[in-house]
């Protein structure tokens, strides 16, 4: 008698399962809001302008991805998210995308079940320290006491530094990037850690930023970049040509402001296979056939959405170094669109 | 005379609903079933998607190396150590807290419960404004609260350096600063075991004149001074031991080196946080336990025992205290849970316990969400039926006994 029980049992489980793995690009179009997981608050980054709308580099994929699957930009619902909590919520499906600097890292991709989609910002994990410490170099932090941001990257790459090179230091682990800063600055570490654009972007928001100095060393490679669930090709490949679309914009010339007017116009096959005037990329993705241009509008292509939220002339004022255009001797190199 | 019937209706299938006798077993039948279903539709729904997202189950990782650095530890630990060392330093350092915040908040509680029942307005009123201040906000808030205060109100080791000083340390011994607090540590030099012997062997004594005073007590009614008795026992036999081995046991204390104090002993401001905002929290329900196991003591219990010629003191710890344990005991039991699981609040303010190693960073590294939290309950879950035990075992022993 209690065969039938256990049959249903595991027919119930086996269809709640399969609703619960449904086809994100459903999904996001069925309730017509992108979840999007960004950083509970990093200037330039993300974080909300004083209206309260959210604004920054991470941000802006968010946007453009939400452009290019609902055709709104504001389609998106933000979540802050600590570095702990972000991989939870994006396993469980509290966010379909998260946007929020993370380092690929090959474990995060394969171990933890997430499918990275590219890179956004190739960065690099820094020392900040106050520049009456006297402090020239990382090596010299010997007994140190050491902030640093738990459930990320920079707490493994920073014990390892320190192994590296003999000499010892006291962490202090911290949830977020605002609380890190405010022991950082009552002076209750005595070097702060962590990709060493946040660093910048942390200092441009201190009083007197002069009075901190970022050490020369970086101590790993942080190639930062969006991610998803594994598991949904459909949705990885989106996101991963969202990305790449908008990296191309740039490298092509497509701006938010002539996007519009080069799908009608341009001469060029690659960039109208890109906007949609020739080719079905848009169908073969699953999305309309203007969906680059949309996203392009957004907030820009590459080069605007870093010139806007983290480029020279911002507070955070970050070079574009390893994040240049291939053809300026940087990294970001889009594949063909064809 | 007619004979009962004592013919026996046929067992029918309508039986299972209509009569009582039945009915009752076929509602925990269709309960235990539908439980039964329920927890299979759970286990099937989780391991479903467990490998729709291409993860297995599994506590491998546990003997994995961990990779990350521990402030505070009360085991030997390293970035090299594993995953289930790390759960271990975070277990220690939860039973540490647990301890710790337990033992103050009732010490608080009794002191604060028995004041703010005090015949002097000023002092009932200030315990009262302390109970219901700490009692009626989320201790969350206390958490962070105090350690903010830490932070941003005591010095960094920075200001205990140069000629002009804006800090100085108390008794040249203790610095109290914004990453923790520096004290002096005991070094153990050889011949350190006699001392250590002596102490044991004066605590030993103590004990057993309390016995002997106690006993004395009853038969004569004489009262031994065993307080200042016990205060000599304590030091004496063991400095004198110390002093005649020509120091065996040395202080260490903590020097300003470059960044920050080295050497001595140093307890993370993130456990005074901790520990002062669970005690001070905690404190404040034991209070009101306390006042409530008091005030249900007779009213003539006091005054029997004042017409005894007791001065008030006595009367309390006497009198109305061993009578009030039997009330404030059982509800004891549940703060300390609240106290013990409430530590897990931890991560706020970054002290390493077994949810910030465990539950934080390697299951953050690792991506074992599942196993993690498995792990987790289950330990709160026996720590908290340990405390439970011995807490009812002590009941038992304070319980009326029934003659």
């Amino acid at each position: 008698m209690k065969h039938p029980i256990w049959i249903a049992a595991t027919i119930a489980g086996g269809l709640a399962a399969g609703a619960a793995s449904a086809q994100t690009l459903d999904a996001v179009k069925t309730n017509d809001v992108l979840k999007c997981g960004v950083n509970t608050g990093l200037a330039g980054f993300a974080g909300p302008d004083p209206n309260g709308r959210w604004v920054g580099f991470d941000v802006a994929f968010c946007r453009a991805m939400a452009a290019a699957v609902l055709g709104d930009q504001d389609k998106v619902q933000f979540v802050p998210l600590t570095g702990e909590t972000r991989f939870t919520a994006l396993a469980s499906g509290e966010v379909d995308y998260l946007s929020r600097n993370t380092t690929w890292t090959l474990t995060r991709d394969v171990d933890l079940g997430f499918t990275f989609i590219g890179v956004n910002y190739y960065d690099g994990q820094g020392f900040i320290v106050p520049a009456e410490l006297g402090v020239t170099s990382a090596t010299e932090l010997d007994g140190a006491t050491v902030c640093i941001q738990t459930g990320t990257t920079t707490e493994l790459n920073l014990a390892d530094f320190f192994a590296a090179n003999g000499i010892s230091y006291d962490p202090v682990p911290i949830q977020t990037n605002s609380e890190a800063l405010q022991q950082y600055q009552a002076g209750a570490c005595d070097a702060y850690t962590t990709d060493a654009s946040g660093l910048a972007a942390s200092r441009a928001t201190f009083e007197n930023p002069d009075d901190h100095v970022i050490l020369p060393e970086i101590i790993s490679k942080e190639p930062l970049g969006p991610l998803v669930r594994e598991g949904d090709d459909q949705w990885a490949d989106i996101g991963r040509w969202v990305l790449n679309a908008l990296i191309a914009a740039e490298e092509y010339g497509i701006t938010a402001e002539n996007a519009a007017e080069m799908a009608a116009s341009s001469q060029n096959p690659e960039i109208r296979r890109l906007l949609g005037s020739e080719s079905n990329l848009g169908e073969i993705l699953g999305l309309e056939a203007d969906w680059a241009v949309k996203a392009i509008q957004a907030q820009g292509n590459y080069g605007e959405i870093f010139a806007a939220n983290i480029g020279e002339g911002t507070p955070i004022n970050l070079a574009r170094g390893l994040n240049a255009q291939w053809t300026d001797g940087g990294l970001m190199y889009s594949p063909p669109f064809r | 005379m007619t004979s009962i019937d004592t013919h026996q209706e046929p067992f029918r299938l309508g039986m299972l609903l209509n009569d009582t006798r039945y009915r009752s077993l076929t509602i925990q039948v269709f309960a235990l079933a539908a439980f039964i279903l329920a927890t299979a539709w759970l286990v099937s729904n989780t391991v479903q998607n467990l490998s729709a997202l291409g993860k297995d189950f599994s506590f491998t990782f546990l003997g994995s190396r961990a990779g990350y650095d521990i402030s505070q530890t009360l085991v030997p630990y390293t970035n090299n150590s594993t995953h289930g060392r790390a759960a271990l330093v975070g277990i220690l350092n939860t039973i540490l807290i647990a301890i710790l915040g337990c033992a103050l908040a009732t010490v608080l509680g009794v002191l604060i419960g028995v004041l703010r029942l005090s015949g002097n307005w000023i002092v009932a009123r200030i315990a009262a404004v302390y109970v219901e201040g700490f009692r009626n906000v989320p201790v969350l808030l206390w958490i962070i609260a105090i350690m903010a205060i830490i932070t941003e109100s005591a010095p960094a080791p920075s200001a205990f350096r140069g000629e002009e000083a804006s800090a100085s340390m108390l008794f040249g011994a203790f610095a109290v600063t914004n990453r923790g607090l520096y004290m002096p540590w005991p070094v153990l030099g050889p011949g350190w075991q006699l001392v250590v012997l002596t102490f044991l062997a004066s605590l030993a004594a103590i004990v057993f004149l309390r016995r002997q005073a106690r006993r004395r007590q009853e038969e004569t009614g004489e009262i031994l001074p065993i307080f200042w008795l016990g205060t000599g026992l304590f030091f004496v036999p063991v400095l004198l031991v110390d002093a005649l081995l020509g120091g065996p046991i040395t202080l260490d204390y903590p020097v300003l080196e470059r960044f920050n104090f080295a050497g001595g002993g140093f307890v993370d401001k993130a456990l005074l946080a901790l520990w002062l905002a669970l005690s001070l929290y905690t404190g404040s329900y034991i209070a009101e336990i306390v006042r409530a196991g008091i005030l249900a003591v007779p009213r003539g219990q006091t005054e029997a025992a004042s017409a005894l010629g007791l001065r008030p003191r006595r009367v309390m710890s006497l009198v109305i205290l061993p009578q009030a344990l039997r009330v404030i005991v059982p509800p004891l039991i549940s703060q300390y849970l609240n106290l013990t699981k409430n530590s897990s609040l931890a991560i706020a303010v970054g002290y390493m316990d077994v949810r910030a190693t465990l539950g934080g960073i390697t299951m953050n590294q690792t991506g074992r969400e599942l196993e993690c939290m498995l792990l987790l309950m289950g330990f709160y879950l026996l720590v908290s039926l340990g405390i439970s035990s011995v807490m009812n075992w002590y009941n038992a022993s304070v319980a009326l006994k029934e003659r």
